[in-house]
Parts: structure tokens; sequence; C-alpha cells
């Protein structure tokens, strides 16, 4: 109902959704001033086999638009209206699924986000939408792993077209809790170096991690907030609650790269993050002394399989 | 002698034609069964994409769904059709449009020359089989399925509850023994002849029509009556999960797939472009062609179904949850508590970790920070020594820790003053050793220089919290190795228990106990027991110390000799 009220916030930049075919994966993404992650943003998930990527632009003024307009495979919509009031993008966002996700498998990202499935080094993202198919499995989640630098953060910049992950290489591999929600039947999961290093003194008010970002989706939908879970609920019902393993991914979270710093300050000034940016604000207050996030217990990234090992994701019964 | 295919496709048909141009090409006669519910359009273009082909033709197309006779009428008009066009063929293989041949034809039918009277079909008694959804394996025959099991579950499901209520049993034709089995295989002209021109076969059709799934059991129970020397197995590498769905093959088991040795596996992911490059290209066959091999897929799939179906235990994430006691491992690997040990001892940690091989935390649910073991500010897997976040989540927190030092064992310190919410957690463990010397929070209380009225009242907090964590411990419920003294009992010798749990910790280790932990100076403890009583407060749960009767650390006293089992 609010993702119909809020569709009147969007201009349509471009719409090339006319090429989009029935089979297609597609992403949906939300974005402001991300134009130095774009170019390997898009190859990233082009790789994968997304075929069209619809993104809404929140009033960007780096270029940001302008280059994914010339971009084949993108269709843009721009808005200037308050990303908090649009229940931060999540309304525009639905707004869009509905109209052109559903039937397909739809993939909802961040810029920063990088989606890794069991397999995804040598199967292209149809091969699991194929797979969960067969078993009608309708979303599939993917936690939110926050990936960071050796060293303070903004120390390395980051170059346009390079992969993130050669600076923010590091995670955590074993300090997140879990907890079941049982009204919306999703779980609740926080921890990692957000949590430790920004959070030790308010653990409840850490960023939930937990997303459900692999959608098939039908009209009826819509994501309740962000990512994190769903409506109907039946689709947060993700994990296995009598001992096994569904299949889950991960999401590889490139926040913590430069220009993280000038990003915070600008974000602090315009509030326009959940809970009163209480992120952000915790940021700025610790950024301002250099952190780094690493520590001689911090895992360096290798590859999917190695967050199978750690536990962080599983392949279920697909092999 | 050769060998022909009869192909069930439904979807994908482009790779079927690529598979069956290439049996053709290599000299096996092909019959395509198409779906009848595949659209004109693709019919007839398959159809034109195989026209070049004379050994290849069409059967007569049935509407298949999935459980259903449909199956098997399609099945047998295929190879009718085989068996009339192609008299050179004398083995007939039945296959899917999502099969794919690893090995040469020649390689193939050298294998079935020196095997002519072979029929290879997986058939086995209904008493046997282990694999049936549902359960179902005799009530396959002796119930009727008029509903769809895929789009009317529910009457389905009704349906059968209502005929096992009342008891319904068909009658089976005379002399059939059912029998049940993968519903690909290989059968000799001789034996699927004798099916298809038995003069009973309207019988049994009428039976079948009738039985569930029956394409996993017509021919697998007919070919018992004719075939002279059935090999029960599937020349078709094809692996079903715990729902009864095909596992699927990708481009990365490429190496798996040429070194099982199979003849043909299913089901091959449509579009997995090398494994069809690779199997479809021309190959030189090798003789003497080698024996089918498909234990490491075995291993493989019946691993990840382990991994849906039981898990990894004592991994809580994202897409494992499980709910209370259906944990299957709470957590992940054994890990001992030891309560009351470091208060009665002098740096017992730093004993601790000479004799057992494992890393000794201090009091990690203390409340004031975690102590890691080494005095770490962080532990393996990022765990923080902040106890607030720690406390956010307890359980949580122990079940990590355990779970990211796998491999190496944990033991920690624990005592009443520390946070208590993993009590039951950990009671009903099997995973979890503790050790308790009841009452020895007193003794540091007994050394501290507070005032008396706060030690009482701090004894009378301890008391109650340790009352009732030794209450669970000494429930029905607990699942732990539990081992309780009092801590007069554990004075008097402390070198056995001590034996005892370190024996366990590590029970290959043969290294005696050559010392005892430095007992604390505990002069004048009973009198500070009578004290605490004369104050008006009990303490029970130390034993006894009479007063004046001081207990003196036994310090030269070496272990018992320890007797070997």
């Amino acid at each position: 109902m609010r993702a119909f009220r809020k569709r009147r916030e969007l201009t349509t930049v471009i719409d090339r959704t006319k090429a989009i075919a029935p089979s297609d994966i597609l992403a949906f993404v939300t974005l402001r001033n991300e134009r130095i992650r774009l170019p390997y943003f898009l190859r990233y998930y082009r790789n994968l086999g997304i075929r069209h990527f619809l993104i809404v632009d929140n009033g960007s003024d780096d270029g940001s638009a302008a280059y994914l307009e010339a971009q084949e495979d993108v269709s843009l919509w721009s808005t200037g209206a308050s990303y908090k009031a649009a229940s931060f993008g999540v309304d525009w966002l639905n707004h869009l699924l509905r109209h052109y996700g559903t039937g397909h498998w739809t993939l909802t990202v961040d810029p920063d986000e990088f989606f890794v499935y069991p397999f995804c080094d040598t199967r292209p993202i149809e091969a699991l939408t194929d797979w969960l198919d067969t078993y009608d499995i309708r979303s599939f989640p993917a936690m939110l792993l926050d990936m960071y630098p050796k060293g303070p953060i903004d120390a390395v910049p980051y170059r346009e077209g390079q992969n993130p992950f050669e600076i923010a290489a590091w995670f955590d591999a074993g300090n997140y809790t879990i907890e079941r929600n049982w009204y919306f039947q999703n779980l609740w999961i926080q921890g990692g170096p957000r949590a430790r290093m920004f959070f030790s003194k308010t653990p409840e008010a850490a960023p939930s991690l937990n997303k459900i970002p692999l959608v098939k989706w039908e009209r009826d939908f819509v994501f309740a907030s962000s990512t994190h879970m769903l409506l109907p609920r039946g689709l947060n019902m993700v994990y296995d609650e009598w001992g096994g393993e569904k299949a889950s991914g991960c999401l590889l979270h490139a926040k913590f790269l430069s220009p993280l710093t000038a990003k915070v300050a600008e974000e602090m000034k315009r509030r326009e993050h959940y809970s009163g940016s209480r992120e952000y604000a915790a940021y700025q207050e610790t950024l301002s002394t250099e952190p780094d996030l690493w520590t001689k217990w911090s895992e360096k990234y290798i590859n999917w399989r190695q967050l199978e090992i750690l536990g962080l994701m599983s392949k279920g019964n697909w092999a | 002698m050769t060998v022909g295919f009869v192909m069930m496709c439904h979807t994908a048909l482009h790779r079927a034609a690529e598979v069956a141009r290439y049996w053709a090409e290599s000299g096996a006669p092909v019959v395509i069964h198409v779906d009848a519910r595949v659209p004109a359009k693709d019919y007839a273009a398959l159809g034109k994409s195989l026209a070049d082909l004379d050994t290849v033709s069409f059967s007569k197309r049935y509407k298949c769904e999935w459980g259903t006779f449909s199956l098997v009428a399609a099945a047998q008009s295929g190879a009718e059709q085989m068996l009339a066009r192609h008299a050179e063929v004398r083995h007939v293989f039945l296959a899917s449009g999502s099969c794919l041949p690893l090995r040469p034809v020649e390689e193939l039918v050298a294998y079935l020359d020196a095997r002519p009277h072979t029929d290879f079909i997986e058939s086995v008694t209904t008493a046997e089989v282990g694999w049936t959804v549902g359960g179902m394996d005799m009530e396959r025959f002796t119930l009727r399925f008029p509903f769809s099991w895929k789009t009317q579950r529910r009457l389905f499901d009704r349906y059968v509850d209502f005929q096992r209520r009342i008891g319904v049993k068909r009658r089976l034709p005379a002399g059939l023994v059912p029998h049940l089995g993968s519903q690909w295989w290989c059968l000799t002209r001789q034996t699927l002849s004798a099916i298809l021109e038995d003069p009973d076969r309207p019988m049994y059709d009428r039976f079948f029509k009738r039985v569930w799934i029956p394409d996993e059991s017509y021919f697998q129970s007919l070919a018992r009556l004719y075939a002279t020397s059935i090999e029960s197995r599937s020349l078709t590498l094809s692996k079903f999960d715990y729902q009864g769905k095909p596992h699927i093959f990708y481009d990365d088991h490429l190496q798996l797939l040429r070194r099982s040795d199979c003849f043909v596996a299913r089901k091959i992911w449509p579009k997995a472009d090398r494994l069809y490059a690779t199997f479809l290209s021309p190959r030189a066959a090798i003789s003497p062609p080698a024996e089918p091999n498909p234990a490491k897929i075995d291993r493989l799939f019946s691993k990840a179904v382990e991994r849906r179906t039981k898990g990894r235990p004592g991994l809580y994430m994202q897409s494992r949850f499980p709910r209370q006691d259906h944990e299957n491992g709470k957590t992940s690997a054994p890990y001992s508590v030891f309560q009351g040990f470091s208060d009665l001892f002098e740096n017992f940690e730093g004993w601790l970790s000479k004799y057992v091989v494992a890393r000794v935390h201090g009091h990690l649910f203390g409340p004031d920070r975690v102590e890691f073991g080494g005095g770490e500010t962080m532990f393996s897997g990022c765990l923080s020594d902040s106890a607030k976040l720690r406390d956010y989540n307890p359980r949580g927190f122990l079940a990590n820790l355990i779970w990211n030092a796998r491999g190496e064992r944990q033991c920690f310190m624990y005592s009443p003053r520390d946070n208590q919410s993993i009590d039951w957690f950990t009671a009903t463990d099997p995973n979890a050793q503790i050790s308790v010397i009841s009452g020895a929070w007193a003794v540091p209380l007994f050394r501290s220089n507070r005032n008396f009225r706060d030690i009482r009242r701090e004894a009378a907090r301890l008391q109650r919290i340790e009352t009732y964590h030794l209450d669970i411990l000494r429930s029905m419920y607990v699942k732990a190795r539990v081992r309780i003294w009092t801590m007069a009992d554990f004075i008097e010798n402390p070198m056995e228990p001590l034996q005892t749990i370190i024996d366990e910790i590590s029970p290959r280790s043969t290294r005696r106990l050559t010392e005892a932990p430095q007992m604390v100076d505990l002069t004048g403890f009973g009198q500070f027991l009578q004290n605490l009583k004369n104050q008006g407060m009990q303490p029970r749960l130390m034993g006894d110390f009479p007063v004046g009767d001081d207990p003196h650390p036994k310090h030269t006293r070496r272990g018992r000799p320890y007797l070997v089992k």
C-alpha cells in the first residue's frame, strides 16, 4: 500500500524493461552517490548471470545517473524524495518489484553488497534458481558479512573497477548471535565487526545482518523492513528448525572501504538512515580515532567454500 | 548386435536432440517419446533437427503425469517400436531426455556383448527398499490412487488414510511379486518382448494402472517373471535425495562423472555446456570396458542429504537454527567446566594446562569481562571479551566459542559469581563435562578484606545461586557428565578426582599427575564458617570443617598409584 503511494515519487529516467525476457533474473537496487563502485558492481552481477538491473537513484550528484543511463541492461528511476520517508528505499523497490519482478527471480541488493552462494565460482545464478524451483523454494537467505581492511579503513583508497575485497579482505568468522523473531518468523542476526567495535556497550542496537535478497517474486510479496524480512511471513522460513541445514549464501559487505569517513559525514548531515542514523553516529564517534577493525583472529576471505566450512553459509542438500 | 535407446523427453528438447544424435551417429538406434504436453511447435522443431538420421524415430505420444501409468504406457510403446523396427537390437536401454552418455556407445555395446542374456534392472522386493517417499512401498500396490499426488495432494493423503482405516487391500495378480527399483533399465530383447507380448498383459496393465508410481514397479516386477539373469542395478547413474528429487549434475561434476565409469548419468542441468560438450565429443573406446563405479558420487550425494537432514552438530546459523532439544548436538565438541577449582587452588588454570591438551580459559562468564585463556582480549572467530556482548546472548556465545575452536578442547572456570544463564544449556549438553567443588566460592570471601556484614550477604547470595545450580545438575534432565564434591571431601583427597577428570579429557595421554595444584592456605577457614553461622548464615555446601582442625594442603603427597584398566 505504501509502495503504491510512493510510486509517484519515482521519475523514469530510462525504461528498458521491455528487453526483459520471461526467465531473466533481475537485480533491484537503490543507491546514492556510488559512481566509483558501479563498474565493478555491474560487472560482478553480470558475471553471475543477472540480466537486467532496475535501479532507483536517490538524488546522486556524482554522475551515477549518467553512468547508469548509458548501460544497456539498466532501467533507471530517480527520486529526490526522502529515503527515510520511503522506509529507507524499500517502498520504492517494493513498487518496482511488484510491477517488474512478478514471476521472476529477483535479487535485491545495495551497491556495496556482493552475493555469494554455494558453487558461485562454477555455476551461474540460474543454476541456483533452477534448483530452488525444483524444490518450490521461493526465497533464499544470504547473511550480511561485513568485510574490512587490515589497518585504518581509509588508508588504502579504492580505485574504480577494482574488486573491493582486494582491500577489504577480512571478516569475523564466529561472533554472530541469532534470535528468533516469533512474529515475523525470521531470524534476527547480529554481530561481526560492527557489533564488537561500535556497539560493545549497546549490543541490542547493533545492525541486523539477516537478509533474504533472492526471491521468486509474486504480486502480493513485500519487503517489510529492508531485505531483512518479507511478507507473507512464510518467506522468512529460510532456516531449518529440526537440526538440518537449508542452503544459504552470504552478502559480502564492502562498507568499510574508503571513502567511508566522507560518506559517514555526509550521511550524518542528511540523517536519512535507520533509527536516527544511530549506526552512523556510532561510526563517526569511532572513526575519528582511525580504528582498525582487523584483529589477529580475523579471517581472510578466500572463497565460498571457506564460508561454508566456517558455518556462515551452507550448501544444504545441493551438491 | 547393438543396443537401442528409448528416450523419454519432456523438457530441454534441444539437449535431448544432441544426445539422440550422438547415439544414432554411434550406431545405436533411438526411439524418442515426447510428452504430449510439449507444444506442437517444439515437437516439430525437434523432429526437424533430427530428420537427417534414419535410425531415430518418434513413438506415439502420451500425456505423462508423474506417478501415473502414462509413463509406463509411453515406455511400452517406445520399446515395442524399437523391437519391431530394429531387429539388430539385443538390449533396449530406457533413458530420459536429461540423460547424458558418459562413455562411448562401443564401450556399452562391448560390455553388453559380454553379458548377452543379462537384464540390468534395479528390482528389489518391497520389504527391502528403504528409499520410498512417504514410507509407502507395499501400499503402492494394495491401495488405489485416483487423485494426483502433485495437484490434489490433500485428497490424495486423505484417501490413503481412509483406505488404511477401512483396511482396503487389492488382490495382486497371481504369481506377481511386487518389486521396486529405478525406472531406468536396460533389458534384453527376450525379456522385454516376453513382457510386452504376454497374453496376460492386459490383466497386468489393468492392475498397474491403479498402482502408484508404476514406472518404478511395472518392468521391475514383470522382469522377475521372465528374465533368466537379472543384475539388480541400473546402468544409469541416477541419485535421488530424501524428498525423492533427482540430484542434478553441473559442469563442476565433470571429473567426478568421468571417473565414475558409469555409462549414462541423469539428471544433467540443461545449461551445463561443458558436460555436454565433453561427453558428446567423439572419443575412442577403451577396452576392456571398466566396471561402473559410482561410489564417489554416492558419497557426495549422501553427504549432501545428511547435511540437509542432520546438519552439522553445534552449528547455529542463518539456515540452521534448531528448536530447543532438536539441536542434534547443542555444541559441536566436548568441553569442560570447572566450578570452584580456581577458588580452592592457586593458579589452577596454569596447572591444568600443563596436564591437558586443551585451551584453558579463566572465568568466561565472569561479571566484568570474558577471561580468555592467556589473558587475551579476543578469541577465535573474533569473539570479544566484552561482558556486555557476551551477556547479550550467553548461550550463543558458548556455542560460538566451542564451534570456533573446533579441533581444540575448551576448558573454563565457572562460579556462582558468573553469569548463570548457561546453567540449563550446559547441564543438558552431552558434550559438557561439569566438575563442581561445592562451597568453594566461600574461599575468596574468607580471604577477602571486606566488612563481615558484606561478606555474610555475599555468602548468602552465592549459596543461593549454587544451590539452584546444583539442583539443576542433579535433575533428571541432565545429559552432561557431572561430578560434584563438597569442598571438604575434595581436599581430603584431591588427586584421585583430578586424575579422573584429566583422564577423561585426554584419554590417550598416559601422563600421571606428578604434582598437585597448590591449594590456598585454609588456616582459619573452619572458624570463618563458624563466624558465618554465628551471624545467622548457614553455610551448607562446603561439607564439614570443624573449628580448629584446619585442613593442611599436602604438598609432598604424590598421586595414589593409579590402577590401569
